[in-house]
């Protein structure tokens, strides 16, 4: 347990530290020290779980099991890459004149304060310190999105703290009724702790958990960026600077879509109805649908990937909705592929668009002449996350439609169609960007492409075997989830 | 039911309850920014009086902190920063013209309607007094959702969060006796950061759009024209 205490200590004195020490020139890499040390401890954590199998500390306050500690171990690896790409990015954009010192103390502070707030949202055993914790991220982050300071920056930040603000309340106010339903069976000190509340399940009042539910799937479905609750995502993404696009895609949506999936396993244990994961399927569905159609119509680079980002979160809300071993095996799978390929795009997209400088894709041209390894991994990336083999994500997309033509057959055109148009969607405007002549006047810029060719090598080796430990992690965790595991 | 045979705790419950569901109507209708503050001060002190009274009642010591962190954060320290902001910058002069006023109030009207029939089911495992409490919660939240939605002031957009809260806050003293010490902390906390951020987001914006219209934050499209 000391390991998860450490996790959660590390982030906290880089908050402190960053805050007190201002910036200087090496706190990008200190960050990134920061980040390996709390991974190392992720690691130590993980072994230990896979050593004893379920912790709980001594107060009942954290929990780990199979489920959350490989989401512990992917946002610690995908805080540290991103960390390692944001230094020398962040370097350039001072460089540029767009930042201030102050503003990046801000920001180093902050990328801690977030990194912070994900963990304890994945440790946590109690469903009402994990929304404070989920709120704490959007408080985290918010004032990063404006970071540039700019018009647009400002809307988008302003955006994304109504929307989500008055979006968490509606999760608040779920967990309140779950806390009510609680104490009508349980003591009261414990009531709102996920184990006892777990165990409890089948003792809950059914409609009032119906009633929970449905809150708090709109809460932090709209962190998740489940259409029409979306608006905010694009927004924040494109307006931010890289590195948060990069975390907040790979890790919040993430983290958000954890907290249905742990309401939802409460809700199947007290009502035997389908009604929590219809309406996942419904929401996941429509957000996959909606977002494919929106790749078409985008200008701007990271709003591009945006919108792909909540496509993929609908699959994934899709197919845990589904339930199911293996359309829940699939979808811990694309958790995990597109972290990774997500981040690594945004990393890509970051360099390509200082390459331009514009994020406008009408502009970026010839990314392949200019700054070769840019170039591909930019291409190389869009082919992973639109689901080519043989890549992680074509894996998870192939289990979720094997899945889906078990139990609902007559959705898979649909889920084939909504594939087809987003991969169309994402290649008319890749290809002209990474081909072609490149502008005059346009320059390499210095790069640590080192991020992107691990994560994509890593999406490639999910998609070619999983490993044995990785796959019975992902079968723990799915026999927690939904009763059976699919191996 | 009949209200008179209930004791005196929950028929002190029902009419705050009522009242708290009054003020999030007066907030609705009001126009000029700094009764709307004044209003919101008054719900905050509802709120207080209810955890104070539910904690004497209840003989629950935890309620008094959480009377003691609403009157602080929910009475005093909100509306002052945010009365404090509207004057510093010139924008209680102003008196925003509310359109559809009446189609507003209906709104509100049926959002209360909706609020008991969504929470309907729970009659069945408890008092018809805890469906009152919980519902009127739920149509302060959704109230605080209209008032964003029917006002353009930055500032009215900021009570109207704060109301959700309130709502919430209300909820949770009513249904369960408030909430897990940690947790109520955790939430006065976020509140509290989110205040401030609110504070500096003001000047923010009134820096790059020289107003707190907020209708003038119209530069991002979901679909490029």
């Amino acid at each position: 347990m000391i390991a998860a205490y450490l996790v959660l200590l590390i982030p906290f004195i880089g908050i402190v530290f960053f805050a007190l020490a201002g910036h200087k020139a090496d706190t990008g890499k200190l960050n990134i020290r920061f980040n390996a040390v709390c991974l190392l401890a992720t690691v130590w954590l993980a072994i230990n779980v896979l050593n004893q199998g379920t912790l709980l500390s001594s107060g009942k306050a954290f929990l780990i099991d199979p489920f959350n500690v490989y989401l512990i171990v992917l946002t610690a690896f995908v805080g540290l890459t991103t960390s390692i790409f944001s230094s020398p990015y962040m370097a350039h954009e001072k460089e540029l004149g767009k930042l201030t010192d102050k503003r990046l103390r801000l920001y180093y502070s902050m990328y801690q304060g977030f990194m912070l707030a994900m963990y304890l949202v994945l440790t946590t055993n109690n469903m009402g310190v994990m929304w404070v914790a989920m709120e704490g991220a959007t408080l985290a982050t918010v004032l990063l999105v404006s970071l540039y300071r700019t018009p647009e920056s400002i809307e988008a930040a302003w955006k994304y703290f109504i929307l989500c603000g008055v979006g968490i309340a509606q999760a608040l106010f779920g967990t309140i009724l779950l806390y009510y339903a609680a104490v009508q069976v349980g003591d009261v000190e414990n009531s709102l702790l996920w184990s006892v509340l777990y165990e409890n399940a089948s003792k809950l009042n059914p409609e009032i958990l119906e009633i929970a539910f449905v809150f708090m799937l709109v809460g932090y479905g709209t962190k998740i960026g489940l259409v029409p609750l979306h608006n905010w995502l694009p927004d924040a993404h494109s307006e931010g600077p890289t590195p948060m696009s990069a975390v907040l895609s790979g890790l919040l949506l993430n983290d958000a879509l954890y907290a249905v999936v742990r309401n939802k396993m409460l809700v199947d244990g007290a009502s035997h109805s389908d009604m929590a994961g219809h309406l996942m399927m419904g929401f996941g569905m429509l957000s996959f649908l909606v977002a494919a159609f929106f790749l078409h119509r985008q200008k701007d680079i990271k709003r591009l990937f945006s919108y792909s980002s909540i496509e993929h979160m609908g699959i994934m809300t899709f197919a845990f909705g589904m339930g199911g071993p293996l359309a829940t095996f699939a979808a811990l799978l694309h958790m995990t592929v597109h972290s990774l390929t997500k981040s690594a795009i945004f990393v890509t997209v970051g360099h390509a668009s200082q390459v331009a400088g514009t994020q406008s894709m009408d502009k970026i041209r010839g990314l392949i002449k200019t700054q070769p390894r840019i170039g591909w991994g930019l291409l190389i990336g869009t082919v992973a996350i639109a689901g080519f083999p043989p890549f992680g994500v074509f894996t998870s997309e192939f289990l979720v439609l094997l899945a889906t033509m078990h139990s609902y057959p007559w959705l898979t055109p649909l889920l084939l169609l909504g594939i087809g148009i987003a991969f169309a969607g994402l290649f008319r405007h890749v290809q002209p960007m990474v081909y072609g002549n490149q502008p005059e006047g346009q320059f390499p810029v210095k790069a640590n492409l080192w991020p992107v060719m691990i994560h994509l090598g890593l999406v490639l080796w999910l998609g070619l075997a999983i490993p044995g430990f990785l796959a019975h992690w992902f079968s723990q965790a799915t026999l927690l989830i939904s009763g059976s595991t699919p191996l | 039911m009949d209200i008179e045979q209930q004791d005196f705790y929950t028929q002190a419950i029902l009419s705050l309850a009522a009242l708290v569901g009054l003020t999030s109507f007066l907030m609705l209708g009001q126009g000029r920014l700094l009764r709307l503050i004044f209003i919101f001060a008054m719900q905050g002190f509802l709120l207080t009086l209810t955890a104070a009274l539910a904690a004497y009642s209840l003989d629950n010591p935890h309620l008094y902190i959480s009377a003691v962190l609403s009157l602080v954060l929910k009475v005093i320290f909100i509306p002052w920063m945010l009365r404090r902001e509207v004057i510093q910058m010139q924008a209680h002069r102003d008196i925003e013209a509310l359109h559809n006023k009446t189609t507003v109030m209906l709104g509100g009207a049926s959002l209360m309607v909706f609020s008991y029939y969504v929470l309907h089911p729970i009659v069945q495992t408890t008092s018809p007094v805890m469906l009152n409490a919980l519902a009127v919660s739920l149509s302060v939240v959704l109230l605080g959702m209209l008032l964003m939605i029917s006002h353009r002031q930055a500032v009215a957009h900021v009570v109207g969060f704060m109301a959700i809260e309130n709502g919430l806050f209300f909820a949770a003293i009513v249904a369960t006796n408030g909430m897990p010490m940690v947790v109520e902390l955790g939430v006065a906390f976020d509140v509290l950061v989110a205040a401030v951020l609110f504070g500096i987001f003001f000047f923010h914006i009134r820096t790059s759009i020289d107003s707190l219209d907020v209708d003038r934050l119209n530069r991002l499209h979901e679909v490029d024209k």
